[in-house]
């Protein structure tokens, strides 16, 4: 399976045609496949906030947004969470790299490791974990509750989900 | 002139297009000269206005004017590079520069200092940015909505405040009533 490519065929089934990114290496492929297709409307942002406000505006004005970015992004992004995506009670889905999990080469990715999920669980912000593969068969679903209850919903995809990162 | 007395001067330019407006009292300026349910009144995230504005212009047709500040757009500069290189004709930033962080008491910003945002928005690769003085204002901001080119315009101003009431509507009530706005 082709989990970049599932991911995106996902994301264009559910009808999300507007993309913002900031790269991570292990979001290589699944930022250029969001890139490849006509279907998707990919603006890069400079960092997440700005990210979460693009889709927030691409929101209201009538399309269906996603963010792809690095699960340190949540340090980045927690006022933009509570006041602006919650406050007006608006959907994103957020495809974050797990960075600092299991198979992490990088030590400095540890260190906001160990807060993301307990940040995210703070945010009462819904969270998945793909860790093998197969997990990705419930990201369809994942992004019909985001759009059914209206919330910001994190999917963390960690090194073992993309075949590791040392060695891929 | 202070921005109470800019927005009340082009409040009828604005008043029949989509109006992202920034956090604090702009926004509580702007709701207590022409409340109506096409400006999208920000309660919080300073930085984003032009970034939320810049959304809604890319996902829909009709032009939209984000109200920002000069404190704001030095906070989310990163903004100024992605709306060069994504231009849209329907999209105008509105950058009122009166050199301070009025909302907050008027602490001054690097904007009233060194610091040009004018110069800043053309070095990100803004192509069609404009300075005014505030008196100057409205024929600018006319035409840059008619226009079907992408315009910056960074309005020079004084700092200043007047004295009125926080917004008391709920957010998703202002939410609700802008994407009726933006669908009708
Ligand atoms: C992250 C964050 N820091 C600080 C504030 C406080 N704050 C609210 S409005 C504002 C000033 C904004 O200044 P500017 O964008 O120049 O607008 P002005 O009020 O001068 O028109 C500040 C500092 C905030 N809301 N959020
Ligand atoms: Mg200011």
């Amino acid at each position: 399976m082709n989990i970049d490519k599932k991911i995106v065929d996902d994301l264009v089934a559910n009808d999300v045609s507007f993309v913002t990114t900031v790269p991570c290496k292990q979001l290589a492929g699944v930022i250029e496949e969001v890139e490849a297709r006509k279907d998707i409307f990919h603006i890069p942002s400079n960092k997440e906030d700005e990210g979460m406000g693009l889709c927030a505006g691409a929101f209201m004005g009538g399309k269906r947004p996603a963010i792809i970015m690095q699960n340190t992004a949540i340090g980045v992004t927690i006022n933009t969470l509570a006041t602006l995506t919650q406050f007006y009670r608006m959907p994103l889905p957020m495809i974050i790299s797990y960075r600092g999990e299991l198979r992490e080469p990088v030590a400095c990715q540890v260190e906001m490791a160990v807060h993301t999920k307990a940040l995210l669980a703070q945010l009462n912000i819904p969270t998945y974990h793909f860790h093998w593969q197969d997990d990705v068969k419930e990201f369809d679903n994942i992004l019909k509750y985001t759009f059914m209850c209206n919330k910001p919903v994190a999917i963390l995809t960690d090194a073992n989900f993309w075949g590791g990162y040392g060695d891929q | 002139m202070i921005r109470s007395e800019i927005l009340k001067e082009i409040a009828p330019i604005l008043n029949p297009h989509l109006v992202v407006c920034n956090i604090g009292l702009p926004s509580q300026e702007l709701h207590m000269i022409d409340d109506n349910e096409r400006n999208f009144y920000m309660l919080g995230t300073m930085g984003l206005s032009s970034s939320i504005g810049f959304g809604l212009a890319l996902a829909q047709d009709k032009p939209v004017i984000s109200i920002d500040g000069d404190g704001s757009v030095l906070t989310n500069l990163g903004t100024l590079p992605t709306i060069a290189n994504n231009a849209t004709g329907n999209y105008t930033l509105l950058i009122i520069d009166n050199g301070s962080y009025g909302s907050t008491g008027d602490q001054p910003t690097y904007a009233g200092m060194k610091t040009n945002l004018t110069d800043v928005a053309r070095a990100c690769g803004c192509e069609n940015v404009i300075e005014v003085q505030d008196k100057d204002l409205g024929p600018v901001l006319q035409s840059a909505i008619d226009s079907d080119e992408m315009t910056i315009i960074v309005c020079k101003c004084d700092s200043g405040n007047i004295k009125l009431p926080v917004i008391t509507l709920d957010p998703v009530v202002i939410r609700h009533r802008f994407m009726e706005a933006v669908k009708s």
